[in-house]
Parts: C-alpha cells; structure tokens; sequence
C-alpha cells in the first residue's frame, strides 16, 4: 500500500473522532480565558489603587502562579487538594487552575497596559469632576484595554494551548484522544497531525478575532 | 463675597517648599493671569486650586465657602472650577463631542441627547461646530485646545484655569485659542491663566500676578505690572522675555 494513501486514510478516519476532544479543548479555553481576563483585569485594578496589604497579597498570587509550573498546580488542584478535604470535579478543578493560571499573566498585561496611559488623561477626567471609579471606568481602562489586545492575543492563544496539560487530570480534550488513539493504533504520525491541524484552526480563528477586535477598537488613532 | 480666597498656602514636594505662603483673592469676573519663570510655583498653584495637587498647608475658600476636603468635596469643587491644560488631554477614544459630553454625561447625569445639543451649542462657540463627530486626532493643536475649553464649558463652571494653553501651539495656531479665550473674557468668566503671553495678560488680564520663588512678588493692573515693574525681579524677567 501507499504510505501516502495510508496517511490520508487515517487522518480521514479519525478526524472526526476528535470532535468531542476539540469542543473539550474550546469550552476549556473559553471558561479559563473568560474567568481569567476577569481574575486580571481584578488583580490588576487593586494592584493600582496601593493599598498595601491588598497588592501584597495580589503579588504573593502572582509570584506562585508565575513561578510554579501550570502541571504541577493542575495536579495540586485534582490531586492534591482532596487530601486537604476539598474535591473538586475534574472539569471545573481543570478551568480552575487553567484560569488562575491566566489571571496571573493577563493581571501583567493589563497593568502594564493601565500604566501606559497618559497621568493627563487621568487628570482631565477628574478636573470635570469624576470619581477615581469614574475616570478608571470611562476613560483609563478602554484606552487601556485597546492597547493591551496584542499581549492579550498572546496570553490567549497560549491558554488554547496550555489547555492540553489538562489531558493529565483525565479530561477528554484533543491531546488525551490522540494519545489514546495512538496508543490504539500505533499510527502516531497522521493522528499527531490531525490533532495539530485542530490546535491551528482553533489559534487561527482566534487570532482572526482579536485581529478583528483591534481594528474595531482603534477608533481616534492614525 | 470672592469667588475664590486663597490663604497662606504652602505647598511642599518632599523637602523642597514650592509654595510658601500665597495669598490670594478673585472676585467674581475677574481675569487673573498668572507670569513668573519656570519653577516660580505659577502651575501648582493653579493646580492646588482645584486640588490636583494636595497642598500641605493653607485654606482655599471657594464661592464664600471653605472647600471641604473630602472625596466628595474635591469632586465638587472640581465640578465648578474647570481646567484646561498645557497639553489639551482629549479622550482619543471619543469623538469631539463625545468629549464635550462627557462631563455632563458621567458627572451631572445629564441625558444624551440634552447634552448633545449643549455639546453642538459649545462647540459653535470656540467655532469647530464642523468637527464635531470626529476624533480628536484629527484635529490641528489649536482645535483640539478649543474643544478642550469647550469641554470644560459644558460643566458649567464657575472658575477656569488655563495652565498655559498654548505654550504647546504653533506660533500660527495661538491667536484662535487667545481669541477664544478673549471672548469668554468679555462674557464676564472668571478665569486664572498660567501664560507667557504677554500680549495677552496686558490687553484681557484685570489684573497680573507675577510669582518669584513660590512667592507673589508683584501684582497689579497690567499696566502698571508691564510698563512701570518695581520688583527687581520682575523687571528682569520681563526684559528677558519681551526683548
């Protein structure tokens, strides 16, 4: 037989097969970016009012996520915590750590982003008389979250990507399949590629988004 | 009763004292220009008007009242002393007459479409009525100030602080902003201008302060401020800067 023949066949076979893996890995990537960018734009917000017992704390947060490998904390959430007495199921246990995980990163990307915007813009908003909630709310933050979507896009393409690792807590997204698969048939090549063609489509068209998303927002800017 | 009373105001950063001890009164109408070199004290005292700056020490009476410096005190006085600053600080994420109403909008609560129409009403004032769905990047230096005065217009204002307006113009984009500024002047506004326009403190001002060294060192009509300066300082200062 063809050895071209054959690779076709088999991405054609187990393309489909996938699927429940490839909504695994979306619904994974939305919850842990959606709480995620939730978690920063919070973390990022009471990093800069400095009130100095509240940014410690967010920095303590920052410092373990950012200095510990994402495997490891996803194996101290499903496997670690119930020996403390807490259970979690595996695919909150899995958004969970996915999205702390991000929160960390994307708390970076929006203060350094909130600190890129002109002290005047800060000022001119509160010489008309706004409160500091006022100014951050209709001035600084959509200025703000405009310039930070390239950094953004990065951070969330990685969290596409960063969503295999929960394979190791046994949800069924792409990786756990196509290892599994692999293990199955020993066609490790087409079935590898199959789920890289899946993993490509998914950043692709999120790339496309935020692409999308920046033109949209870059209203009043040459 | 004075529309604004400032009185011994000492201002402080870290060590160095930039203001020491001003005092100051502002009748209602009075137009008021601000001179001195740079590091005189002239812009944070304008600034400590209308508390962008804390200053350490002193009391600032506003309309007969002593401003109660609370959160919600600042804002109100904030809401009645309007600026316009050196660098005019548009929000570039809004069109020009999204600026305008901002103030209205967010502060006053006042509806959309109301404040539109004082939007549109302003703008034909500092005449830019034409750019009024545009973006503020669009603008040349000179219109984006006029909208900036029109953005403090809209508050409604019973003071308006100009920290130096059009020290960041073209020579050729200073006389529209002036002009505007002139003819708000003769409506009978109250206004402080921080300014190195002498043409312009000696034909609007009523009256000049001159400020050396954190301290008012000399003030008075203009007339008497530019033609006959008695402060050895002020004299010099304006040899320098009318040659």
């Amino acid at each position: 037989m063809n050895p071209i023949i054959d690779f076709f066949n088999t991405v054609v076979r187990f393309a489909p097969r996938f699927i429940p893996g490839v909504i695994a890995t979306m619904q994974l990537a939305f919850f842990s970016i959606l709480i995620g960018t939730v978690i920063g734009l919070f973390v990022a917000v009471v990093k800069l009012a400095n009130k100095k017992p509240l940014t410690f704390l967010m920095n303590i947060y920052i410092t373990i996520i950012r200095g510990t490998p994402l495997l490891l904390q996803l194996w101290f959430i499903f496997y670690g915590l119930p020996g403390m007495g807490i259970e979690i199921d595996r695919f909150p246990s899995a958004v969970i750590g996915l999205a702390l995980h991000n929160g960390a990163y994307i708390s970076e990307i929006f203060r350094g982003a909130i600190e890129s915007i002109h002290y005047g813009q800060r000022e001119a908003a509160r010489s008309l008389g706004m409160t500091r909630g006022q100014a951050l709310k209709r001035i600084v933050l959509p200025q703000a979250f405009r310039r930070s979507i390239p950094a953004l896009g990065n951070q969330f393409i990685i969290a596409v990507k960063d969503s295999s690792l929960a394979s190791v807590i046994t949800i069924t997204e792409t990786m756990l399949l196509a290892r599994q698969f692999v293990a199955a048939t020993f066609d490790v090549f087409p079935i590898f590629f199959v789920a890289a063609s899946y993993y490509l489509i998914i950043t692709m068209g999120l790339a496309k988004l935020l692409q999308k998303l920046e033109t949209k927002l870059k209203v009043g800017v040459r | 009763m004075s529309m604004i009373e400032i009185k011994n105001l000492h201002k402080y950063f870290g060590d160095l004292e930039v203001l020491k001890g001003i005092n100051l009164t502002i009748e209602e109408s009075d137009v008021v220009c601000l001179i001195g070199a740079s590091g005189s004290g002239k812009s944070t005292l304008l600034r400590c008007i209308n508390y962008l700056e804390k200053k350490t020490e002193g009391e600032i009476w506003i309309d007969g009242k002593p401003v109660e410096e609370t959160e919600e005190g600042i804002n109100k006085v904030r809401q009645d002393v309007g600026m316009v600053f050196q660098r005019f600080n548009l929000f570039p994420h809004m069109t020009v007459a999204e600026n305008v109403m901002e103030g209205p909008v967010t502060v006053k609560k006042i509806g959309k479409e109301e404040a539109r129409k004082l939007a549109v009403e302003l703008l034909e004032k500092v005449g830019i009525a034409d750019k009024a769905d545009v973006y503020p990047e669009m603008l040349s230096g000179g219109q984006q100030q006029r909208v900036a005065i029109a953005r403090s217009l809209a508050m409604e204002p019973k003071v308006i602080l100009f920290d130096e307006p059009t020290s960041a113009l073209d020579p050729e984009l200073v006389g529209e902003v002036l002009k505007v500024m002139k003819d708000l002047a003769q409506e009978g506004r109250t206004m402080i201008v921080v300014t190195h326009e002498m043409g312009f403190a000696k034909e609007v001002a009523d009256r000049v302060i001159f400020l050396h060294d954190g301290m008012i060192a000399e003030e008075g009509p203009p007339k008497e401020i530019f033609e006959n300066p008695k402060h050895e300082r002020l004299q010099a200062f304006l040899g320098e800067i009318l040659v």
